[in-house]
């Protein structure tokens, strides 16, 4: 094994393009566990840590540029406002000291299922800004997925940030594990409202070979506020509607049964998470409707 | 209540600063927390060599060739050993049956078996050369329950047992067999108004203790081997180790480490023989340290135990009768199933008093992982079964499920089913009152000015629930467990007192082979000798087996057992002391002839408190020292037809009130409080009575609610070996649990103490499963309960 | 490979190191500090818990190679640490603390000496080292080290928590002897005799 230690960026993708096979480190909350329990022995290993723009980010106008190690308890903390889906599902991640080092480039880069910011990342909007000595390319969140612990990075691309879009409205995550702390999902849910576009926009996570949208459920849910007036008029969403939004989700999920959980669980757990999330976020939206009303 | 809180007697020391009854504490404290304390996996030597060993990836199958050629020639690797390199005969171990292999041979029986070890100059290199090792296995059908294990055509797991249980077993699959039969249960239930049938399943848990097994092997320069390894039982692993080793017991010299945490997991060897047959074979130092994966397989684990129970009452609430059957599966090696069957029997009626009953249990021999010892045995399974009936019963009587065991539980003077007597105090109802009179926690305590907080909710950080679908449910449980090693074993300990004068001061060491675990046995033993002694001063020397055995630090004994032998040890020692105070100076003052004589603050005085000398004074250039083995009361073994017999020194009794919060649509528990009762005889240690119950209350909690071996029932392959998929409860899934602590002396144990380190492990898994079933309404037959469980999308 | 970084304000070197080696490896097995507990090295423990460049990390986590020229606090670096905390040297860098290891004569001449109500006697301890001990939070000790590291942590970031703070602080942590009451106490016995300035 060798250890490779890019001190920039340039020389990161430099060596990936030499190595292909380089397993990048950064947080090494998954390739660290693999290496203790003898799961895989890469020919070499690349330390991120030094190149400091990958633990940066920047607020722009639309979307918050999110360096790929930016740790989970900095958006927490700090990105609460813009990315408050994220911000949710990060508390969720594992430990304190995990989300002290673990940021959102090895979810992305790991791509199983069960990790923690997909479905927030799903919700909200997202891109996956990939480079290598090739180019630069933002790879649409919906498209990255590509399988079970698959995703769409070539060989020689490595992912320097994510392209979040900034919350325009409410969003909510809400994730299923078998303890109340440090526990993997069984089966996650992200829904983001985007009052602009008026639409809203799911993310599930471990319930599916890969991270999904709920889809039907979204167009559904889309149509009927839209048909309901709902947007507008800030009503409390017809419990009917929210009930069929809930089965639609569970619909959308193709879970397996593990040592996790069963496969019927998970699709029970997210059409409960669904319906609730979704009231929670609601509940908010008419809130800060009314305000606003009130105010005017 | 027939008991009464009789004053323990202590004519000695108790006007002595740092004795029993005081929450000194702990004298490896500073140790601890500064990270200077010496685990075994922190042994280190010049030169060491890092062990590794080879385990099977199937659960059963014959061996058909290892071939170690490709790891023996890899640059860095010293040794490779197989089943063929083994320097005796004596190839098996074992603690009561001597039925496992040191390394595989020409079969293996369980997933994760040890087939080779490897010794090398770095972990890495040992690894790298595990995997060259080629086995071949040829895969044989596996046997995973009792039919699988009875069936007519089933292979047997051992072949040619010729152990003492194989003339009363009805199968060669089953380890050991054990009916309890007294009075007529069949008449008794034609008496009954109700009658409540009850098929239970309780899952495997793990002790899952924090320090991985580990230790380091020295050969010395006389052919023997030191050991520096962390133990339950330093004496019984010598003696499996030595005979394999060839060895006579003195020339294998071990010595405790620290040890991290045990919980019954550490009364089997683990890596101790495979780390001295590398430093033998090596001619130098060997460490082994297992990583978490490999924990999961290098220790047994709790029975499983499916359980079928039919209890009948008449209507005014009286039980009639027990009929139950308690089969536990033993896996590949017999360990302590014996003694797992025998305390499931004999206890498998609870803290109750029911005249008529018919009860048997067994253990299987299975390809499932080997299960022995964890805390509680036998006596959890049951545990978890008859308060679920108890429950049942009272709702099918229309009772309150508190009253309806109060009036059924059993006092001092009750005859337990083996026909023993229960002659010390029993205060099962006064626990249960007591625990029912305990406050109870705010509803709704999630609730703040600022919204919910999700962390005091189910589902915790994991934002399930705001609120919606949780119901608040209480439950309660109490349990019986018997003390120390039962059945007619030799249950001794020893221990060597020593006191003389050190820098002008009276100086107590107390040296025990007693293992430290955690439960804080050395910080009681300090206080005896102050009380025994009149010292300040106790040093408490490492635990080896330069002296004699201690027995196990597990069945809640070790206090009253080492306790014992360390209190006797030093009235023994008291005793010279004075021989030589009267000698010296007896014709000073009248007193000393005439007088009783006790040891307080450095000081001999008289029983009406006149000083007589001081210590220094009468140890200035003498020693004392005794090494003596004390024993509890005797046992008998259990009738093998009917299980009659006085097979118990002692019972412990604990209850709990469980208060949970659950969310219903999602299956997700908080447990907000788990209040417990317990009487413990006399508090040598409040601090660590207290901490012992509380750890025990949350070990019965995560069996309760997460944690659980799985075993692919079509492999017998283990799903789950790591911390991220087998869940031990964190601090945020572990309530408040406050502790009322009952104080009713045992007339027959060293100060009236009663074990107390598992009884709260049995009450607290019934009382929280009670809390889930009266929060859901649904029967809830096994545990750990889980989120499908609750859900209906199992 | 070479690797360099300070522990516990001092500077320590390894040679020979894989590249697969955690930094708990590193600690424990080369530089003669094995306080930092390999209880799971996978995370899901805590007990390796150690200060990376101030921040509470898991050892086990960490390639020995990502340390390389960082600042490391371990257990046994603590008592400093804290100490240069408290007269104003928040870093921890100050600190000339250098760990020790338990060699294996260490080990065998270890003796539990002295009047055990006054354990801690002669050794200067940390507010959270010297409240564990007289709350009765430990037993095993296995998972002390590491929950000590994260609990002076969050006293430091949160010098008056909540008890649903202090666990969440500490979620990353397991214990399996005590059932956490007594390590609640803990917490809160520093967190008050801090904010008394004890």
């Amino acid at each position: 094994m060798d250890f490779l230690r890019p001190a920039s960026w340039e020389e990161a993708l430099a060596a990936k393009a030499e190595h292909p096979t380089a397993v990048p480190i950064a947080g090494g909350t998954d390739v660290m566990v693999e290496i203790n329990f003898d799961h895989r022995r890469p020919e070499y290993l690349m330390d991120l840590n030094r190149i400091g723009d990958l633990s940066e980010w920047e607020v722009g106008e639309d979307s918050v540029r999110l360096g790929a190690s930016v740790p989970y308890t900095r958006i927490m903390e700090d990105l609460s406002a813009e990315l408050p889906g994220l911000a949710l599902a990060s508390h969720t991640v594992a430990s304190p000291q995990i989300r002290n080092r673990g940021g959102v480039g090895g979810n992305l880069g790991t791509a199983s299922p069960a990790g923690d910011a997909h479905p927030a990342l799903l919700a909200a909007g997202a891109e996956v800004e990939a480079e290598s000595v090739r180019g630069r390319r933002l790879i649409p969140i919906d498209e990255f997925y590509k399988g079970v612990k698959r995703n769409a990075l070539e060989p020689d691309e490595l992912i320097r940030a994510v392209h979040v879009k900034k919350a325009d409205g409410p969003q909510q995550f809400s994730k299923v594990g078998t303890r109340n702390a440090m526990v993997i999902a069984v089966c996650a849910f992200g829904l983001a409202l985007h009052p602009e576009t008026r639409t809203v926009r799911t993310g599930i996570g471990s319930a599916a070979p890969t991270p999904v949208r709920a889809k039907t459920a979204e167009e559904f849910l889309n149509a009927a506020l839209e048909e309901g007036g709902f947007w507008d008029s800030g009503k409390i969403i017809t419990p009917s509607v929210a009930k069929q939004f809930a089965e639609l989700c569970s619909g959308a999920c193709n879970p397996i049964d593990d040592v996790r959980g069963t496969a019927n669980y998970r699709r029970h757990a997210v059409g409960v998470m669904a319906r609730r999330t979704l009231t929670w976020t609601w509940e908010s939206y008419r809130g800060a409707r009314n305000a606003t009303e009130g105010a005017a | 209540m027939a008991a009464t809180g009789a004053p323990t007697k202590i004519t000695q020391g108790s006007q002595t600063k740092g004795g029993i009854g005081e929450s000194t504490l702990r004298p490896d404290g500073t140790l601890k927390v500064t990270g200077e304390f010496a685990y075994s996996s922190d042994m280190w030597h010049e030169d060491m060599l890092w062990g590794q060993i080879l385990r099977s990836t199937v659960a059963h199958a014959e061996i058909v060739s290892i071939d170690t050629g490709e790891a023996l020639a890899m640059a860095g690797v010293y040794a490779v050993m197989t089943y063929e390199d083994l320097p005796t005969e004596v190839r098996n171990y074992g603690l009561e049956i001597q039925d496992t292999p040191v390394l595989a041979h020409g079969k293996v029986r369980h997933h994760g078996e040890p087939v080779a070890i490897v010794a090398a100059d770095h972990p890495e290199t040992a690894r790298r050369a595990a995997a060259k090792i080629k086995v071949e296995y040829r895969e044989l059908p596996v046997i995973t329950d009792e039919a699988s294990a009875t069936a007519p055509d089933a292979i047997l797991v051992h072949e040619g047992r010729d152990d003492h249980h194989i003339g009363h077993v009805p199968h060669p699959n089953i380890v050991h067999r054990q009916p309890i039969v007294r009075g007529d249960a069949d008449a008794a239930a034609a008496r009954a108004d109700v009658i409540v049938k009850g098929e239970y399943y309780f899952g495997m848990q793990d002790q899952a203790f924090l320090g991985p097994e580990s230790g380091l092997a020295v050969p010395s320069e006389d052919g023997g081997v030191e050991l520096y390894v962390a133990t339950q039982w330093l004496h019984s692993d010598l003696k499996q180790i030595a005979p394999v080793l060839g060895l006579p017991e003195d020339k294998v010299r071990m010595t405790l480490s620290g040890v991290g945490g045990a919980f019954g997991g550490r009364e089997d060897l683990s890596m101790q023989i495979h780390a001295c047959l590398l430093a033998m074979r090596t001619g130098k130092p060997v460490k082994i340290v297992y990583n978490r994966f490999e924990s999961f397989f290098g220790h047994v684990h709790r029975h499983p135990a499916r359980l079928f129970y039919e209890h009948g009452a008449t209507k005014d609430g009286k039980l009639t009768h027990l009929k139950c059957r308690i089969v536990l599966d033993g896996g590949a090696y017999a360990s302590a199933s014996p003694a797992v069957v025998g305390n499931a029997s004999s206890l498998a009626v609870g803290p109750y008093v029911i005249d008529d009953v018919d009860i048997e249990a067994i253990a299987l021999y299975s390809n499932n992982p080997p299960c022995g010892a964890m805390r509680g045995f036998g006596a959890v399974q049951a545990c978890f079964a008859y308060e679920a009936q108890m429950d049942k019963v009272a709702k099918e009587l229309g009772m309150d499920p508190v009253e309806f065991r109060r009036i059924n539980a059993m006092e001092q003077g009750t005859i337990m089913p083996t026909g023993q007597p229960v002659d010390s105090p029993a205060p099962v109802a006064e626990l249960l009152r007591r625990v029912k009179a305990m406050p109870m926690p705010p509803e709704r305590q999630w609730e703040s000015s600022e919204g919910s907080d999700v962390r005091q909710l189910p589902g915790g950080l994991s934002n399930t629930t705001h609120g919606e679908g949780v119901v608040r449910g209480i439950g309660y449980a109490v349990g019986i467990k018997n003390v120390g090693f039962s059945e007619g074993f030799d249950d001794y300990s020893t221990a060597k007192v020593r006191m003389e004068v050190i820098g002008g001061e009276p100086v107590a060491t107390v040296h025990t082979a007693m293992a430290e675990v955690g439960q804080g046995g050395v910080t009681v033993h300090a206080q005896i000798a102050r009380t025994e002694l009149g010292v300040t001063q106790v040093t408490i020397a490492p635990a080896d087996t330069q002296v004699g055995s201690a027995g196990s630090t597990s069945a809640s004994r070790q206090t009253y057992v080492t306790g014992g032998a360390v209190k006797n040890a030093c009235e023994l020692v008291r005793e010279k002391v004075l021989e030589i105070g009267r000698r010296k100076f007896g014709s000073y003052h009248p007193a000393w002839a005439t007088a009783e004589l006790l040891l307080e603050g450095g000081k001999v005085v008289t029983d009406g408190g006149e000083v007589l000398g001081d210590l220094v004074d009468v140890l200035e250039g003498e020693a004392v020292e005794v090494e003596e083995e004390w024993r509890h009361r005797p046992t008998e073994p259990f009738d093998l037809r009917t299980g009659q017999g006085n097979g118990h020194v002692q019972y412990s009794f604990a209850a709990h009130r469980a208060v949970v919060e659950v969310d219903t649509e999602l299956g997700l528990v908080k447990v907000v409080e788990l209040a417990c009762a317990q009487d413990v005889g006399k508090a040598l240690n409040p601090l660590s009575v207290i901490g012992q119950i509380q750890g025990g209350t949350t070990q019965g909690l995560g069996i309760a609610i997460m944690e659980e071996i799985v075993v692919d029932p079509k492999t017998a392959k283990v799903r789950n070996p790591s911390f991220t998929d087998y869940l031990l409860p964190t601090i945020l899934d572990t309530p408040t649990i406050p502790v009322d602590v009952l104080e009713l002396a045992d007339d027959h144990a060293p100060y009236g103490l009663r074990g107390i380190g598992e009884a709260p492990t049995l009450s607290s898994t019934p009382a929280v499963l009670a809390a889930i079933r009266n929060a859901t309404g649904l029967a809830l037959d096994r545990t750990p309960v889980r989120p499908e469980h609750l859900t209906g999308t199992a | 490979m070479r690797v360099n970084f300070t522990v516990n304000g001092r500077p320590q070197e390894a040679d020979d190191v894989w590249e697969g080696e955690s930094l708990l490896y590193v600690l424990r097995e080369r530089m003669g500090l094995p306080g930092s507990k390999n209880a799971c090295e996978q995370g899901e423990c805590g007990s390796c818990t150690v200060r990376l460049d101030g921040v509470p990390v898991c050892s086990c986590l960490v390639a020995a190679g990502q340390a390389q020229g960082r600042e490391v606090v371990t257990v046994e670096g603590l008592a400093e640490f804290a100490k240069d905390r408290a007269e104003g040297c928040a870093t921890g860098a100050c600190g000339s603390a250098a760990g020790k290891g338990t060699t294996l004569d260490q080990a065998k001449r270890w003796q539990a000496g002295g009047t055990d109500s006054q354990t801690g006697e002669g050794t200067e301890l940390a507010p959270i080292q010297q409240a564990f001990i007289d709350a009765g939070a430990v037993q095993c000790g296995f998972c002390t080290p590491g929950l000590l590291v994260a609990a002076d942590e969050m006293l430091e970031r949160n010098p008056n928590p909540s008890d649903a703070d202090i666990r969440e602080a500490l979620s990353g942590n397991l214990c399996r002897c005590t059932g956490y009451e007594k390590i609640m106490d803990a917490v809160r016995l520093a967190a008050a005799r801090q904010s008394e300035g004890v």
